[in-house]
């Protein structure tokens, strides 16, 4: 294999791993920030248990999505110089916003948070987690207007044998980033809510701490409830905003080879790559593509074979990404309003079947995440910033074939190592249950 | 004044204090198991460094995006020519996160074993090589049009080793004299003995830096031209002469500000000598890397400008109150009963 391949499988699995951490803490420190203010705004003790257990996992959790994310930003240098000579004027500025304006927050008051139960006031400890939560989904947004420049680049010129920006709030303002950060966002929140339900169903499951797991459930099912439906429209606006600036790409995640007005959907459909063709089409809903893609039953949506093949992505991952990504997506919506309805009532107990698949369904929304990030990435193929630079154009010319298989069976045995570690971790303290004792806190807390 | 002029100051200063904050915790990382007696003074070492590690790095993270961001040539030339001693330094840096996180979630011994060698590697590993590399930036790198021709191990020749070791003994008196500043009693001691010992080496070493420094690299040609800028060596010297004259009176929060002076002022004496290259070429200076050559437009620069004058003082603000807030020292009673440290 050479660099390039190389490097695309190094960047895949090091971000897909970034990513199984970083949509939790998303979430999570959300839950956890607002269970710490129930606390200070009720000084009922149940909440400070939730806030410490929750939090204990948020914590294992995060260590690993911060030193993964170091990766992340080194391996645009080390790995794709030659994309970072070339857009690195438009793209580095986010990347460098994105650790002054939110890394520094995020790291700092982490260590205030951690650390700081007996050192400042109850507000002051609370406020931290806050900006914590604040931080972390700052970051996002940054990182995700880089990617969104990416998929849709807008405010550059081309000067100098290089991108440069123009436009700094085009790239600020880009649609395409917001729908992709509140894409990402909500679905790391839906992440985080089914996480919390699928934890407290194991206790709820064997009878244990009822209270604490039904209250941290129910939190975890309202949250679910909002996210999973606003994550589900914003996605179709996404979808929508894909076909209109990345028709390749919307072409392959539903695998249409002719350009057609009224494109029905097929809710059964097998492409066939090799032949240029699906090789079988069942079960249509009339107009309801041409709808999805621009809110409008009759309009033109442009097939594959519009483009020349050296521009059309993988369609066979691309389309079955997208399609898993999107089934999951309505399961969530239809788990979330069952588990709402269900806490809602205090029913939780006698309904064990529901227990059961929440707690079993904790690594869907993990595996909806990944589906996406692949519909996103592999279907952009074969630019790495759509209609300007090729993949194949941007990497690195300095390094050779064996040292990134170095650095690629590295990162595979090293990050499996720490995988097992942190989930092993988690499964422990998950299972452990919340911590009786908080006596130390509370004197501590009261005498500041 | 040229915004390339304005960025490399600020690449310099960002450079300056990540090794000044990052440094003692990479010594303290380096200490840890040598100067504690038992696993209750290996958890008051590491958690000397606990709540504050993670901010610390960060710095290293925002000199990567600025380069990023402010001179992307240099930024994808040297993490791609630098590409196996970068992944080094990585792992290294991502083992020692998660050992501080995990040490103490589960109650074993062999698990906090590894683990404490995993702090040891992530801390005396990066030490090593950020000064092997900024050696190697010093000297230049062999590169012409048709890019880099070396490879890993032409990194580690005499002055790049020479800058490597030097970074280590500055780190281990940098984190020897936090410890001694940070701790109480007996540990107290030990590291405030181990400060004043390593310091002896470390001004050998600093000797042996400034002289090769005169062979081994062009840095010293801008303070010939200037002489002005020999202010800046000269503060260092005083500096780490500072830390010894401190240090022996016991006086070791005054000897740990000199260090922070000394780190900062070496740093920026490398920086100064550099101008106008970010990464000479050893092989014809028309190839090397130079602000004007590898920067961005005027136009990023400006932005980026703006948000380094809003965001950095408060980021500075911010991290001076949370060390404010966690400047008691710790002792051993303390961190047993604390159940949330590390």
């Amino acid at each position: 294999m050479d660099a390039l391949t190389l490097s695309r499988l190094q960047f895949a699995a090091t971000a897909a791993f970034h990513f199984i951490f970083v949509p939790l803490t998303l979430g999570l420190s959300i839950l956890v920030a607002y269970m710490e203010s129930l606390y200070v705004r009720t000084n009922d003790e149940q909440y400070l248990k939730m806030t410490k257990f929750w939090g204990k996992l948020f914590l294992i959790n995060f260590a690993l999505g911060v030193v993964t994310g170091i990766t992340m930003e080194f391996q645009f240098g080390m790995n794709w110089a030659e994309y970072s000579k070339y857009v690195g004027d438009i793209f580095g500025a986010p990347l460098a916003i994105e650790a002054t304006v939110a890394f520094f927050l995020e790291s700092t008051f982490i260590g205030l948070w951690i650390f700081g139960w007996n050192k400042v006031s109850k507000k002051v400890h609370a406020l931290s987690i806050w900006l914590v939560a604040i931080a972390t989904n700052l970051s996002a947004l940054w990182i995700l207007l880089a990617n969104g420049w990416m998929q849709k680049p807008v405010g550059y010129i081309l000067r100098n044998n290089r991108a440069e920006m123009v436009d700094f709030m085009a790239l600020v303002t880009n649609p395409y980033g917001w729908l992709k950060f509140s894409h990402t966002l909500l679905s790391g929140y839906v992440i985080a809510a089914f996480f919390v339900m699928g934890i407290s169903a194991y206790h709820l499951l064997k009878k244990n701490k009822m209270d604490f797991f039904k209250r941290s459930f129910k939190m975890g099912a309202t949250f679910a409830l909002f996210t999973s439906i606003l994550l589900f429209i914003v996605g179709d606006f996404h979808a929508a905003m894909v076909a209109k600036s990345q028709p390749t790409k919307f072409a392959a995640m539903e695998s249409l080879w002719e350009t057609q007005k009224a494109v029905p959907y097929n809710l059964l459909l097998i492409p066939d790559p090799a032949n240029e063709r699906n090789a079988a089409e069942a079960v249509g809903i009339p107009k309801l593509l041409s709808f999805l893609a621009f809110h409008d039953g009759n309009a033109e949506v442009k097939g594959l074979k519009e483009f020349p093949k050296g521009d059309r992505p993988p369609v066979m991952i691309t389309f079955l990404s997208f399609r898993g990504m999107a089934a999951l997506g309505i399961l969530f919506m239809l788990l979330s309003i069952i588990s709402y309805v269900v806490s809602k009532r205090d029913r939780l107990e006698s309904n064990t079947t529901l227990l059961r698949i929440m707690l079993y369904s904790i690594p869907l929304p993990y595996i909806a995440g990944q589906l996406g990030w692949l519909v996103a990435e592999v279907g952009r193929q074969p630019w790495i910033v759509y209609g300007v630079l090729r993949t194949s154009d941007a990497v690195s010319k300095a390094i050779t074939p064996s040292q990134v298989w170095v650095s690629l069976i590295g990162f595979t045995l090293f990050y499996g190592l720490l995988g097992i570690i942190d989930i092993y971790l988690l499964a422990k303290y998950s299972k452990k249950g919340p911590d009786d004792d908080l006596s130390s806190i509370i004197k501590t807390s009261r005498e500041v | 004044m040229e915004f390339q002029i304005i960025w490399f100051i600020l690449w310099g200063t960002l450079w300056a204090v990540y090794f000044m904050l990052d440094g003692f915790d990479f010594g303290a990382g380096i200490l840890h198991s040598f100067l504690a007696k038992n696993d209750a003074e290996k958890r008051v070492i590491i958690n000397t460094v606990g709540p504050v590690w993670d901010g610390n790095e960060v710095w290293l993270i925002t000199a990567g995006g600025a380069t990023f961001a402010a001179f992307p040539t240099t930024y994808a030339l040297m993490f791609s020519y630098l590409y196996s001693a970068l992944l080094i330094i990585l792992f290294a840096l991502i083992f020692r996160g998660v050992a501080f996180e995990f040490r103490g979630k589960v109650d074993s011994d062999g698990w906090k074993k590894g683990w404490d060698i995993a702090i040891f590697l992530g801390s005396f590993v990066p030490a090593l090589l950020f000064g092997v590399a900024f050696g190697n930036i010093f000297q230049g790198l062999p590169m012409d049009a048709e890019g880099y021709h070396g490879t890993l191990f032409t990194l580690l020749n005499p002055y790049g080793l020479l800058t490597g070791i030097l970074f280590v003994l500055l780190f281990v008196v940098h984190g020897a004299l936090w410890l001694s500043v940070k701790t109480d009693g007996d540990i107290s001691k030990r590291a405030s003995r181990v400060a004043n010992k390593t310091w002896y080496a470390l001004l050998i070493v600093a000797v042996l830096f400034l002289i090769h420094t005169a062979f081994a690299t062009k840095l010293y040609a801008n303070y010939l031209q200037n002489m002005v800028w020999l202010v800046v060596p000269v503060i260092a010297v005083l500096a780490l002469l500072g830390i010894k004259l401190f240090a022996s009176k016991g006086q070791h929060l005054k000897a740990f500000y000199s260090s922070c002076l000394t780190i900062v002022m070496i740093t920026f004496t490398g920086v100064i000598g550099l101008y106008p290259n970010l990464i000479p070429s050893s092989i014809d200076p028309k190839y090397s890397l130079t602000i004007f050559n590898s920067s961005s437009s005027i136009y990023t620069l400006k932005i980026m400008t703006v948000v380094a004058l809003l965001f950095v003082p408060v980021v500075i603000a911010y991290q001076i109150w949370v060390y404010r807030i966690f400047r008691h020292k710790l002792t051993v009673d303390g961190v047993i009963k604390d159940k949330e440290a590390y």
